[in-house]
């Protein structure tokens, strides 16, 4: 079986999607570096999660797809401009790895991790949580087709317990 | 500091979008850029915002990139690029050669009462002191190496010349007065502006 990582990159190839937006995201790193590596996708780094949905708006009034990658971290800073996705009813595809929850070591993670379902909900972002490696691919893609397709507003919620704890360089723990 | 400002806003907007045609594409910040732009003639390649503080720079780089043929130019105040001017380096990071950012800098919350915003100088009195934040040093600072700042009827020409046709990123700051005008409103609804833009742009909502 190919890497989960591996198989959302593919998932931004079969949408079309032409630009992708990260912050600073570990759990997201092979995914920014195959995007980065592909000459189909054009890759922004971000200083703050809003900005990536100022341009994904941007991209969309231009005719581009586009998917910005986050920790669930990054989600409160967005909580404003995410209304755009609303007011301008444009397609909006977002991918979040979650932290403060399986087994989360650092206690900063919590709060906003554990608001982060609740917070996109409010703001009337469809959910799409996935805790298993071989479901992702098909999930990706459900959420790309919710966005693209159906013009919403769509995060793909990739929990901890599939991307594993961060252990600081201590052994990996097996998931 | 402020009261040196020659710049009317109002026949600089209109000066810097004349005989705009289907090759420019223009975002207006929330407030009086919005207005500004509106004033100067509404038209299905204007994205007006009515809300999105910090929006406009994202939203003129995203666009740039996806339109690289067109001319992409972003007209809003200082204190809604003072909200996001981590943007300034995103664009810088880009080098978008078709996005030029124009900032109207009156050195107030213009919309709200006209409170001294971080552009006006220190020290100007207890009800009008800010932190004199330089925009067009900061922009040069986050990398976007054509900045400069404008303050002259004289230099207009070259302004307009520059935000339409000069090599992108270009990045003019251009100090305005501060003023009492009419509010000239485009259309409200956000999709329906959405919609007429890339029906103008792409043929299709």
């Amino acid at each position: 079986m190919s890497d989960w990582r591996d198989d959302i990159f593919e998932v931004f190839q079969d949408h079309d999607i032409k630009q992708v937006y990260h912050v600073p995201d570990a759990g997201h790193s092979r995914l920014i570096e195959a995007c980065q590596r592909s000459n189909a996708i054009r890759t922004l780094a971000l200083t703050t999660e809003e900005e990536g949905v100022a341009v994904a708006a941007g991209a969309w009034l231009g005719g581009q797809r586009s998917a910005m990658l986050m920790q669930s971290s990054g989600v409160g800073n967005t909580v404003n401009m995410m209304g755009l996705t609303k007011t301008l009813r444009f397609p909006f595809l977002t991918l979040i790895t979650m932290r403060g929850e399986y087994g989360e070591f650092n206690s900063w993670q919590y709060p906003m991790g554990r608001a982060t379902p609740a917070v996109l909900e409010a703001m009337g972002v469809m959910l799409y949580p996935v805790d298993e490696a071989r479901e992702v691919k098909a999930t990706v893609d459900a959420a790309a087709r919710t966005a693209f397709n159906g013009g919403q507003a769509a995060a793909v919620l990739l929990r901890q317990k599939l991307i594993g704890i961060k252990d600081f360089g201590k052994k990996k723990a097996k998931s | 500091m402020s009261s040196s400002a020659t710049l009317h806003r109002r026949p600089l907007v209109k000066e810097i979008l004349k005989g705009a045609d289907d090759n420019l594409l223009v975002i207006g910040g929330l407030g009086s850029s919005n207005w500004d732009i509106t004033d100067a003639g509404d038209r299905p390649l204007n994205m007006p915002l009515w809300g999105a503080m910090g929006a406009p720079v994202g939203m003129g780089l995203g666009l740039a990139l996806a339109q690289p043929a067109k001319r992409v130019l972003v007209v809003t105040g200082d204190a809604d690029l003072m909200m996001s001017l981590g943007s300034l380096a995103t664009v810088a990071a880009q080098q978008p050669d078709n996005l030029a950012i124009c900032v109207l800098d009156n050195e107030k919350f213009g919309e709200t009462g006209n409170q001294a915003s971080h552009t006006s100088p220190r020290n100007n009195g207890p009800t009008d002191s800010g932190a004199g934040a330089d925009l067009a040093m900061i922009a040069k600072g986050c990398g976007l190496a054509d900045s400069s700042v404008v303050r002259e009827q004289a230099e207009v020409a070259q302004l307009v010349k520059d935000l339409r046709t000069k090599k992108g990123p270009v990045f003019r700051l251009v100090k305005v007065m501060v003023e009492k005008l009419d509010f000239v409103m485009p259309p409200q609804d956000g999709a329906h502006l959405k919609d007429r833009f890339r029906q103008a742009l792409l043929g299709s909502a």
